[in-house]
């Protein structure tokens, strides 16, 4: 796929409902003299019968919540068939991604593949290539990890300067998901590792195949062989029945409808590897190889999406914060535009290249506010600013946009996507 | 450079590794792959060669090639059509903003244009090239990129000889190095910066998508229509009742994989590379709303030509064939019984 950084502004006007209250709306649940008629007077639910059991056989969630859902930005790609779509991060809580709203990339399509009809071959510089069904797969011991899957393009339309209005499209190519599966040591260990093999290429079942070459260090070391995800089966879109898991490194090689894996001397050198994923610098020489997801934090609420509507005084300001290299040791956040920093609490302990979700109670009177949000991971590394980046890497690295995310958060409470000095 | 990378340089890996299978327990799952099915697997190009087959093919047979099975999103010069990949030009232009990368521009190793097009294209009929013609668009692709003269002919015996100019245009992953200062301890915490003034805003680009189920006055206002008294009834137009056999439709959807890279049926159909097809069969010839068809395919319809089945049949077997110039460039259904399922398929779905 090719994806065109660069929106035209022709674009009509944003999220016009999101932001209509603003933050002059009365607190609701306010009592009037004669009292709030839904604690006064009988309600319907509290009077009548719900939905008996087995009215969804599968649940979805409510339909007040039919707003949560993944979006696409049309103008990115030719079409839907190769393209990606953004998780609605703004209006998730805690740290795990449901698999129904996490994000989609496909280079050709989500393909319909059933267990029966799944094989996983290994072959290449090993002692004995073996073909694997699922039922095998499913006989070796497993693990269960929780990791995060960032697109190495997420905030990637951002290089050139603040385009996307809502932390869904600027930061959305990210889920975070519990894994069952297999150590990808355990299956090279069956098959039998030769001292020449060096890398492994992994591809997938489907038309793009979308071909990558992983260090064999990485592929002994934490790579996961997957079928299952927050408990239940992968879904189509994210590779059913098996996808490799590449803790900490770019979406992109955590390859879906897992089908090969080869062990080589060599790098490929694909398509994925070469013309694509590869961040060219100003001087017009690219990086290959930078698989690692530094680390990067965003403030999800509020945001432009996620604007305040309620009034003065108590405000959560959160977000979320990972890293590739490791644990998400702290997140500072800013609401002057990085004047000055205070340190946001983290809901859990920062776990090794998995989303943490971060709180700031804040007392907030109406002011105008430059929220930032600065992550810190257990390398010692801290995030760094557009500007920082930009002195390193140029405009035209399109992936590995690891920058601070400001919104300018006004007086009603609608936000933007702002750069500031 | 990342540790791993100096570890797979290194001789540090062979030592841990060599350990690691002596000691691994094995499980006994899984069987041998045969011979013929890793060899029906494994495709995969590399730089130096590994893994291409015996085969040739020249620029001017790779321009009709890519004209049959490439130019439709890529553009008959390689240039790109619409918000497709553009695969030939950008020379020079990496240091710009908005470098074009090409095949000729920007990738390194000519392996990977073959491990491509063999593999994944053409988009919608992926591994239906034999290795002559995969042979021959690349020849052609390097053709387009001004590299190799049209007398050229590219082979399995020259193909390391051809070296892309952007092959030294790489670097490996420095951040380690060149972003050593991100690497700090001890980040400023106040007093960081005297001002802050804002220098970009996204509203003033305004390339966000809207939102959709947003529009609060779309809920009331059907309500409303529905409460308003029933008009009466305008009469229904004579609907002809279409019997569709759905075992062969539900074939035919199948078959219609093939055709979903560039077309659209159903509801909310649209027009994409290809025209949207709600109600083709029976239709006249070129009927799609603002569709730009080529010329031949328009002409057709302005002598009113429809779509039956028998045409349908005839143009889905060798498109290229049947209309000379049309601008579908997939190259034909070999089956009869998938072309009938797919014309199933279609007459399922009318406008």
């Amino acid at each position: 796929m090719t994806m065109s950084f660069k929106g035209t502004p022709s674009r009509r006007a944003f999220l016009k409902g999101a932001v209509a209250a603003g933050g002059t709306v009365a607190s609701a649940g306010a009592a009037s003299a004669a009292g709030d008629p839904l604690i006064t007077e009988v309600q319907e639910w509290a009077s009548a019968t719900g939905e008996g059991v087995d009215a969804t056989p599968y649940g979805l969630p409510i339909s007040y919540e039919s707003d949560v859902v993944r979006r696409n930005v049309e103008w990115l790609t030719a079409d839907t068939i190769s393209s990606i779509n953004f998780t609605p991060i703004h209006a998730l809580d805690g740290t795990i991604t449901p698999q129904g709203c996490a994000f989609e990339r496909h280079h050709s399509g989500a393909i319909d593949l059933k267990k029966e009809d799944y094989r996983l071959m290994i072959n290449g510089l090993v002692d004995q290539p073996l073909v694997f069904t699922y039922e095998d797969l499913e006989r070796f011991p497993r693990e269960n990890r929780v990791y995060f899957c960032e697109c190495a393009a997420n905030t990637g339309m951002e290089w050139a300067g603040a385009q996307l209005n809502g932390a869904q499209f600027t930061h959305g190519m990210i889920h975070n998901m519990e894994y069952s599966g297999i150590p990808l040591r355990t299956l090279l260990e069956e098959a039998g590792v030769q001292t020449e093999g060096k890398w492994v290429y992994v591809e997938g079942a489907d038309a793009s195949s979308n071909g990558r070459s992983i260090p064999l260090e990485k592929a002994m070391d934490d790579v996961l062989v997957a079928f299952k995800a927050n408990g239940e089966a992968l879904r189509k879109e994210h590779g059913y029945p098996v996808r490799l898991v590449v803790p900490g490194w770019e979406g992109n090689m955590w390859i879906k409808w897992l089908r090969r894996i080869e062990v080589t001397t060599q790098a490929i050198e694909s398509r994925e590897e070469t013309s694509k994923y590869t961040d060219t610098l100003a001087n017009g020489i690219a990086r290959k190889w930078t698989w690692e997801m530094d680390a990067k934090s965003v403030v999800t609420s509020p945001s432009p999406q996620a604007p305040i509507k309620h009034g003065h005084g108590p405000l959560v300001i959160t977000g979320l914060a990972w890293s590739g290299r490791g644990a998400i040791t702290g997140v500072d956040v800013s609401v002057d535009g990085g004047k000055t920093w205070q340190e946001a609490r983290l809901g859990a302990p920062g776990q090794d290249k998995a989303l943490s979700r971060f709180y700031l109670d804040y007392n907030w009177q109406g002011e105008e506010m430059f929220l930032q949000s600065r992550a810190k991971d257990s390398t010692g590394y801290v995030q760094p600013t557009k500007t920082q980046l930009r002195d390193v890497r140029g405009l035209n690295s399109i992936y590995h946009n690891n920058c601070i995310q400001t919104w300018w958060v006004k007086s009603n409470g609608e936000a933007e996507n702002v750069e500031v000095s | 450079m990342s540790k791993f990378l100096n570890l797979v340089a290194g001789t540090a890996l062979a030592s841990t590794l060599i350990a690691a299978p002596a000691m691994a327990e094995k499980y006994g799952l899984g069987r041998p792959a045969l011979a013929d099915e890793i060899a029906a697997w494994d495709k995969d190009v590399a730089p130096d060669g590994t893994g291409l087959p015996a085969g040739s093919g020249d620029v001017l047979t790779g321009e009709e090639v890519f004209a049959d099975n490439c130019a439709i999103c890529h553009g008959d010069f390689a240039e790109g059509v619409d918000n497709w990949p553009k695969l030939a030009g950008g020379a020079g232009t990496l240091d710009h903003d908005d470098p074009l990368k090409t095949v000729g521009s920007y990738w390194p190793y000519l392996s990977t244009t073959w491990d491509y097009v063999n593999r994944s294209m053409p988009f919608g009929d992926a591994q239906s090239l034999s290795p002559d013609e995969v042979y021959a668009i690349v020849a052609y692709i390097l053709y387009s990129n001004d590299l190799v003269d049209e007398e050229f002919v590219l082979s399995n015996e020259n193909f390391t000889d051809v070296a892309l100019p952007n092959v030294d245009g790489f670097i490996l992953d420095d951040r380690e190095v060149s972003e050593k200062h991100f690497w700090n301890p001890e980040p400023c915490m106040t007093d960081c910066k005297d001002s802050v003034e804002i220098t970009m805003r996204a509203l003033v680009l305004d390339v966000t998508p809207e939102k959709s189920g947003e529009d609060s006055a779309a809920a009331p206002a059907a309500a409303e229509e529905a409460a308003a008294p029933v008009q009466e009834a305008a009469p229904e137009p004579e609907v002809v009742a279409v019997v569709i056999d759905e075992e062969l439709a539900k074939k035919g959807e199948k078959v219609f994989k093939k055709c979903k890279a560039c077309h659209q049926v159903g509801e909310g159909a649209k027009n994409k590379t290809g025209p949207a097809l709600n109600g083709i069969v029976g239709k006249t010839v070129a009927m799609a709303d603002g569709f730009k068809y080529s010329k031949p395919m328009a002409a057709l319809g302005a002598e009113g030509k429809v779509w039956s089945e028998e045409e349908l049949a005839a143009f889905l077997t060798k498109p290229k064939k049947y209309l000379k110039g049309t601008k579908m460039s997939f190259s034909g259904l070999k089956k009869e019984k998938d072309i009938a399922a797919v014309t199933e398929y279609l007459k399922s779905f009318q406008d």
